[in-house]
C-alpha cells in the first residue's frame, strides 16, 4: 500500500496543482484511505500551496470527505421521508444490532462504519443504502444483513 | 373534467435511425441564432426547479464577450423525492452530451462539465466510458469541444448553481451573491450556461422534433412535458414522463392508493397540497411547479413526521453561511418539537410562520428562501396534526 504522502503526490500528478483540483484530490484520498487524516490534509496543503486551514475548511464542508477515521466499508442508510415510511428504522436497527455499533460509529475491527444519509435518489425503491459507492435498493432488514455479511467476508 | 393524464415518450425514446449523434451533426450545420429562436419558440423552461426559459439563458451567454465560456450539466439531483436525472443519465447519456455540445456551439464554449452527485458514484464508470466514446466522436468530426466529468461529495446545497461553481473551483459549496448571474460570471468567473440534466435532453429533442411538437404539449405557461419522480404511498412508484399543466386530482387518480391525504409537490422545498385542493391545483408554472418530485401520503401518515423530516433535512443541509437560514432552520425544527411537547402554545406556530417570511426575504439562496414552502403549507393545512 502507498504511503499517504506518495498517494497525495500521485493524485496531484494526475489532477494538477491548481485549486480546481482540490476536490478530485481529496476524493481520491478518501477512496483509498476512507477518510482524510491530518497527515493527508497537511500534505495536500503543501502540494497545492494552500493553507492547511483552507484545505480542512473545504473538506469539512462535505459529508463524503470525512476527517475522522472510518471503517473499510462505509454504510449510509437513507433516512429521508419516503425511506422513513418504508422502514429505514428497521434496517438501521438490524445493522446496528448485528455490527454492535450505533449510527455514527465504527466497528472495533475497523471493517464497518454505520451512517445515515439524506435522500439517495432511490425513493421509489426504498429503503435504500450505499455501501461505499455501491447502491442497494429495495431493502429489508434481512437483505441488508446478508449484504453486510458478504462485505464482512471480503474484508478479512 | 375530461382532461386526462397524458403520458409522453420523448426523454427516453430511442430511434436507431435518428440517434443523438445524427441530431448533433445536423444541428451544428444550422445558424446558432436559429437554434436559439427554436428554443425560445418551444417555450422550454428549466427543469431543475427555477424554471428559467432555456432559450433566453443560452442567448444571454451567447451575447457575452469572452473567449472562455463553459457549459455545465447540473446532475447533483439532491431534492428529496427526485430520482429522474439518475435514470436519464443511466439510460440516455448521449442525449445529455449532445445537448451540452449544441449549447457549446451556440454560446461559444469549448468545454462542458457534468457535475454528478457523490451519491451516484456508481454511475461514474459506465458514464465515463460513454463519455470517452462521445469525446472521441467529437474529435473525429473536428468539433472543437470536450466534456469532462466532476463528482460532488454529499452536499445538497451544491445543486444551487453558484455553490456548484464554488465546489468545482475546489472550495466550500457556499452560494454566491447574485448578481452577477452565471451567464455573466459563473465557473471560474466566466460566462457559463448551467442547465439541469433533463433540460439538456429536451434541447436535444427539440432540435430533433422541432419546437412545434414540443409546444403542442402542455399549457401556455407550461409548454411540453416533464419527467416526474413518483414515490410514497402509491402502488406504482417510479419515473413517468407526463404532459405539464395537469390538474393534481388526475395525477392522484392515476397514482394514488385510493386513500391519499396529501401530495408534496416539488420535494422538501416544495408545497404540500391537501386533498381538498386536489381539484383546483395545476402542476406547472402557472400553479405549483416541480423539479419532478411527487411524494404521496395516505391517511395513515403523520404530517408532523413529514414536516419534522423536512426541517431536519434543511437544518443539516443549510450551508450555514447566512444567519436567517442557519438559525432559522434550527429554530423551526425546535419550535415544532416544543409545540408538540406542549412546551409552547399552538399560537407559537404563527411566530414560526413569520420567521419563514423573514427567511424568504433575508436568506441568500433558494435553500433558505424556500423552507417556508413546506412549512407554511403543512402548518396551514394540517395544524391539528402538528399540535396534538
Ligand atoms: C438548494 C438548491 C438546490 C438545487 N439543486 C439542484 C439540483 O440538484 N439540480 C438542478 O438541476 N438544479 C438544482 N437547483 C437549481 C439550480 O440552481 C439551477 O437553477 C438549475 O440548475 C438551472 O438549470 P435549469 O434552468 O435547466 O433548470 C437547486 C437550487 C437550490 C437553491
Ligand atoms: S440560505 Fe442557507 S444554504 Fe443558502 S447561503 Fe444562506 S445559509 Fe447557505
Ligand atoms: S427518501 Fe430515501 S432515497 Fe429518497
Amino acid at each position: 500500500m502507498l504511503t499517504t504522502e506518495a498517494l497525495v503526490k500521485e493524485l496531484v500528478e494526475k489532477n494538477g496543482r491548481s485549486r480546481n483540483s482540490l476536490m478530485p484530490i481529496l476524493q481520491g484520498i478518501v477512496q483509498k484511505e476512507h477518510y482524510l487524516s491530518e497527515e493527508a490534509l497537511l500534505s495536500v496543503a503543501k502540494e497545492l500551496d494552500l493553507s492547511a486551514a483552507d484545505v480542512y475548511g473545504t473538506a469539512s464542508f462535505y459529508t463524503f470527505l470525512d476527517t475522522v477515521p472510518r471503517g473499510k466499508n462505509i454504510i449510509r442508510v437513507c433516512k429521508t421521508i419516503t425511506c422513513h415510511m418504508k422502514g429505514k428504522d428497521e434496517v438501521i436497527n438490524a445493522l446496528s444490532n448485528a455490527l454492535k455499533i450505533k449510527v455514527g460509529e465504527t466497528t472495533h475491527d475497523k471493517k464497518f462504519t454505520l451512517l445515515t444519509a439524506n435522500c439517495l435518489g432511490w425513493c421509489h425503491k426504498g429503503p435504500v443504502m450505499l455501501v461505499n459507492d455501491e447502491v442497494y435498493p429495495d431493502l429489508t432488514p434481512q437483505k441488508a444483513l446478508e449484504i453486510i455479511e458478504e462485505y464482512g467476508k471480503e474484508a478479512k | 373534467m375530461e382532461n386526462n393524464l397524458k403520458k409522453v415518450d420523448i426523454i427516453f425514446e430511442v430511434d436507431e435511425n435518428n440517434t443523438p449523434y445524427d441530431v448533433l451533426l445536423k444541428t451544428l450545420k444550422r445558424p446558432a441564432d436559429e437554434i436559439i429562436l427554436d428554443l425560445i419558440d418551444s417555450g422550454l423552461k428549466g427543469r431543475g426547479g427555477a424554471g428559467f426559459p432555456t432559450g433566453l439563458k443560452w442567448k444571454f451567454a451567447r451575447n457575452e464577450d469572452g473567449d472562455t465560456k463553459y457549459v455545465i450539466c447540473n446532475a447533483d439531483e439532491g431534492e428529496p423525492g427526485t430520482f429522474k436525472d439518475r435514470e436519464i443519465i443511466d439510460r440516455v447519456p448521449e442525449k445529455i452530451f449532445t445537448g451540452m455540445t449544441i449549447c457549446g456551439y451556440v454560446v461559444g464554449a469549448k468545454e462542458g462539465y457534468i457535475y454528478l452527485r457523490g451519491e451516484y458514484n456508481f454511475l461514474l464508470k459506465p458514464l465515463s466510458k460513454k463519455l470517452d466514446e462521445f469525446n472521441e466522436f467529437l474529435k473525429k468530426n473536428k468539433i472543437d469541444y470536450k466534456i469532462y466529468l466532476k463528482s460532488g461529495s454529499g452536499a445538497y446545497v451544491c445543486g444551487e448553481e453558484s455553490a456548484l461553481f464554488e465546489s468545482m473551483e475546489g472550495k466550500r459549496g457556499e452560494p454566491r451573491n447574485k448578481p452577477p448571474y452565471p451567464t455573466v460570471a459563473g465557473y471560474n468567473s466566466k460566462p457559463t450556461v448551467i442547465n439541469n440534466v433533463e433540460t439538456l435532453v429536451y434541447t436535444t429533442m427539440i432540435c430533433r422534433i422541432g419546437p412545434k411538437k414540443f409546444k403542442d404539449l402542455g399549457t401556455s405557461d407550461s409548454r411540453g412535458s416533464k419527467v416526474f419522480s413518483v414515490s410514497g404511498d402509491t402502488p406504482i412508484p417510479g419515473i413517468y414522463e407526463l404532459e405539464l399543466g395537469m390538474p393534481l386530482h388526475n395525477f392522484v387518480d392515476e397514482f394514488g392508493d385510493g386513500d391519499v391525504k396529501a401530495v408534496q409537490v416539488g420535494g422538501a422545498s416544495g408545497h404540500c397540497v391537501p386533498r381538498k385542493k386536489f381539484n383546483d391545483t395545476i402542476i406547472g408554472f402557472e400553479g405549483i411547479p416541480t423539479g419532478g418530485s411527487m411524494m404521496i401520503f395516505n391517511s395513515s401518515r403523520s404530517m408532523y413526521n413529514v414536516l419534522h423530516d423536512y426541517l431536519e433535512f434543511f437544518a443539516e443541509e443549510s450551508c450555514g453561511q447566512c444567519t436567517p437560514c442557519r438559525v432559522g432552520c434550527q429554530q423551526l425544527l425546535k419550535g415544532i418539537e416544543a409545540v408538540k411537547r406542549g412546551e409552547r402554545p399552538p399560537a407559537y406556530l404563527d411566530d414560526l410562520k413569520k420567521l419563514t417570511g423573514t427567511m424568504k426575504i433575508a436568506a441568500k439562496c433558494g435553500l433558505g428562501q424556500s423552507v417556508g414552502n413546506p412549512f407554511n403549507s403543512i402548518i396551514d393545512n394540517f395544524r391539528e396534526e402538528i399540535i396534538y
